[in-house]
């Protein structure tokens, strides 16, 4: 079945469908990681998003379920120059997520880095005009002001493993398994809470880790807060949508990147040592730094802020993954340092 | 990575003739590192014996050397020019070697020429196969059960299929495989005749298995950069120089490939390249 992907500037798209049927809005975003594409659909960052792979072919080593990063796909609609079957792309069909396959994706990934990520829209079958697509295209909320954790968050706290030389919370704003699996394996018993979970609730914990999530970081003032209200209780360590949160209760501003840091091989400076990490990274939004002091890492791409430390506040962060999954392991470490930490200190 | 200030003058040693396993990218590394060491205004000298190279055309090095390369014609450069440094890292096996050579013959002691890129250590640990697989071992990481031949009267109890390595000999040359007593008989005297120091590594047979390549650099503030993946579309058994290949691989789940990248990683810092790059190939059964 034909299909297109309509961009808010106007341009167009074609491929062929091979996912679920029917349309998908979103932010069109692009993805550098070769390897992952499990792992990327269903990681809670892409909610809302619709995700173009780099990646020449998409779907060569099927699916496995511990793959996925999440209980569902996040990721929208995928656009792959070639996807390849039939695993992979019966799983988007299970699971509603929107493919396209055949899509120039070289021009469509220099369009987006050129004019910047923004809306759109794919839309399987033929019943539809690109004219009819782009205006509700233009209809559809921005990625910049909207608050997307509480979609993505669990609604009940559980336990991810209850047994460990340290008690650690999460605070999940669209957290990945991975990074749950990695505070366990690291010798952390792990507790995760919802998004809206109050100071008082986690700061009884060893350490609290604030999770990644999608999403505009600045209208999260009631996050930001209780973040506020954390710091100094106990030690704390934010990744990506968490360090942004870190960092606004901190008094840093955010703001949108052009077309974003995704895929899995961005170069990052550790500014106290001088040794570069290749990291994971998938984030829309940077944090603004006045304060350099405070800043342990910058991106050798463009220089934004990659990492924060503030001792006195035992709290520190990285806005690019740890956790890999998909992506290099430069910077694991970073989780297992933190558990070793609050070991010390318990 | 800063400029070195406390050397002047650098000695490339070329891969000479194009065979399989050093090819042309020889060729273009060698002119890469003497363009970047001439912009930074170092004095460079070349010594190749094929003077079909681009390194070998006029502009690239300030002299350039049309020698065998072997210790007495490298020797002779060596006294004449009297550089600071040899740069052995950009002419393949045969670059390597001969810096081995030049070490152990005493030369650079006595003329004072610091290896650079990689120490004799270094070079020993990734060109000497016992080395090499003890230094892989330290890493984890598993090698085909092995054993050192230096006769064919040590090869009792050899598990077959096998296939032969004789040592020092660029792209295998010399080397098979064997699946009766007699093939592993015939293969031993071959390898051990064609190699220099009449030796040769009889290992367990992982033909068929999956093959993949990184590319791999290092500086020396220890950053370790992955410049791709490489797969083969042949399996083990086929010769990389007669594979098809692929970049990046496209076969492999993140996972699987992240065990590649950080094992790639770590046999880099284990052997010790200082600086440049390494072609690392893994055998992975599916």
């Amino acid at each position: 079945m034909s299909a297109m992907l309509v961009l808010e500037d106007g341009a167009t798209f074609s491929g062929t469908s091979v996912g679920a049927a029917g349309f998908a809005f979103g932010e069109a975003v692009f993805t550098t990681s070769m390897s992952g594409y499990q792992e990327v659909a269903t990681d809670p960052s892409f909610e809302g998003q619709l995700v173009c792979f780099t990646a020449p072919m998409v779907g060569n080593y099927g699916v496995a379920t511990e793959r996925s990063e999440s209980r569902r796909p996040h990721a929208r609609a995928v656009l792959m120059r070639e996807a390849r079957g039939p695993q992979w792309t019966d799983w988007l069909h299970e699971h509603g997520v929107v493919g396209l396959t055949g899509v120039d994706t070289r021009s469509l990934v220099l369009h987006l880095r050129d004019q910047g990520s923004m809306r759109a829209a794919v839309v399987t079958g033929d019943e539809d005009s690109p004219d009819e697509v782009l205006a509700a295209v233009r209809e559809q909320p921005a990625m910049a002001g909207a608050a997307l954790v509480a979609g993505v968050s669990t609604k009940e706290q559980y336990t991810f493993a209850a047994d460990g030389a340290v008690r650690v919370a999460v605070v999940d704003y669209g957290c990945k398994r991975s990074i749950l699996r990695r505070l366990a394996a690291n010798g952390a018993a792990v507790d995760v809470f919802p998004h809206d979970v109050d100071a008082d609730t986690v700061a009884t914990y060893d350490g609290v880790l604030l999770s990644p999530g999608p999403g505009d970081p600045a209208p999260l003032t009631a996050e930001a807060t209780v973040v506020q209200e954390l710091l100094g209780r106990t030690p704390v360590l934010g990744v990506c949508l968490g360090h942004q949160l870190l960092a606004v209760a901190t008094g840093h501003g955010t703001f949108k990147l052009p077309f974003g840091h995704r895929g899995a091989n961005h170069p990052v400076l550790d500014r106290r040592t001088n040794k570069v990490l290749v990291t994971s990274q998938n984030h829309g939004f940077a944090v603004a730094a006045d304060d350099h002091r405070s800043v342990t890492h910058s991106s050798l791409y463009d220089d934004t802020v990659e990492g924060l430390d503030y001792p006195d506040l035992r709290a520190r962060s990285a806005q690019f993954h740890p956790e890999a999954s998909p992506g290099p392991h430069d910077a694991a470490s970073i989780i297992g340092d933190w558990v070793e930490g609050l070991k010390a200190v318990a | 990575m800063p400029r070195r200030t406390d050397i002047h003058s650098i000695c490339l040693i070329g891969s000479g003739p194009i065979v399989i396993g050093q090819a042309a990218e020889f060729d273009y590394a060698g002119c890469q590192a003497l363009k970047v060491l001439r912009e930074d205004g170092y004095r460079t000298i070349v010594v190749n014996s094929n003077p079909a190279t681009i390194m070998t055309d006029p502009g690239f090095a300030d002299r350039t050397y049309l020698e065998p390369l072997d210790l007495e014609g490298v020797s002779s450069v060596l006294r004449r020019e009297r550089p600071d440094a040899l740069l052995p890292t950009m002419g393949g096996g045969t670059a390597l070697n001969l810096a081995r050579e030049l070490d152990g013959s005493g030369i650079l002691d006595e003329l004072g020429i610091e290896l650079i890129g990689a120490n004799i250590d270094a070079i020993n640990r990734a060109e000497d196969r016992e080395l090499f697989k003890h230094t892989v071992e330290g890493c984890g990481l598993k090698v085909p059960t092995s054993r050192i031949v230096t006769s064919v009267d040590d090869l009792v109890g050899v598990s077959l299929p096998a296939v032969v390595r004789p040592a020092f000999t660029l792209g295998g040359h010399g080397g098979g495989f064997a699946d009766t007593p007699e093939q592993l008989r015939n293969q031993v005297e071959r390898g051990l005749s064609e190699s220099p120091i009449s030796q040769v590594l009889v290992e367990e047979s992982v033909r068929g298995w999956d093959e993949f390549e990184l590319e791999v650099v290092r500086d020396t503030s220890d950053n370790v950069v992955i410049v791709c993946s490489i797969e083969n579309l042949d399996p083990m058994g086929v010769h990389t120089g007669d594979s098809v290949t692929v970049a990046p691989q496209m076969t492999l789940p993140d996972e699987a490939y992240q065990e590649l990248r950080n094992a790639a990683i770590a046999v880099i810092r284990a052997v010790g390249v200082d600086t440049g790059g390494s072609n690392i190939q893994f055998a992975r059964d599916r």
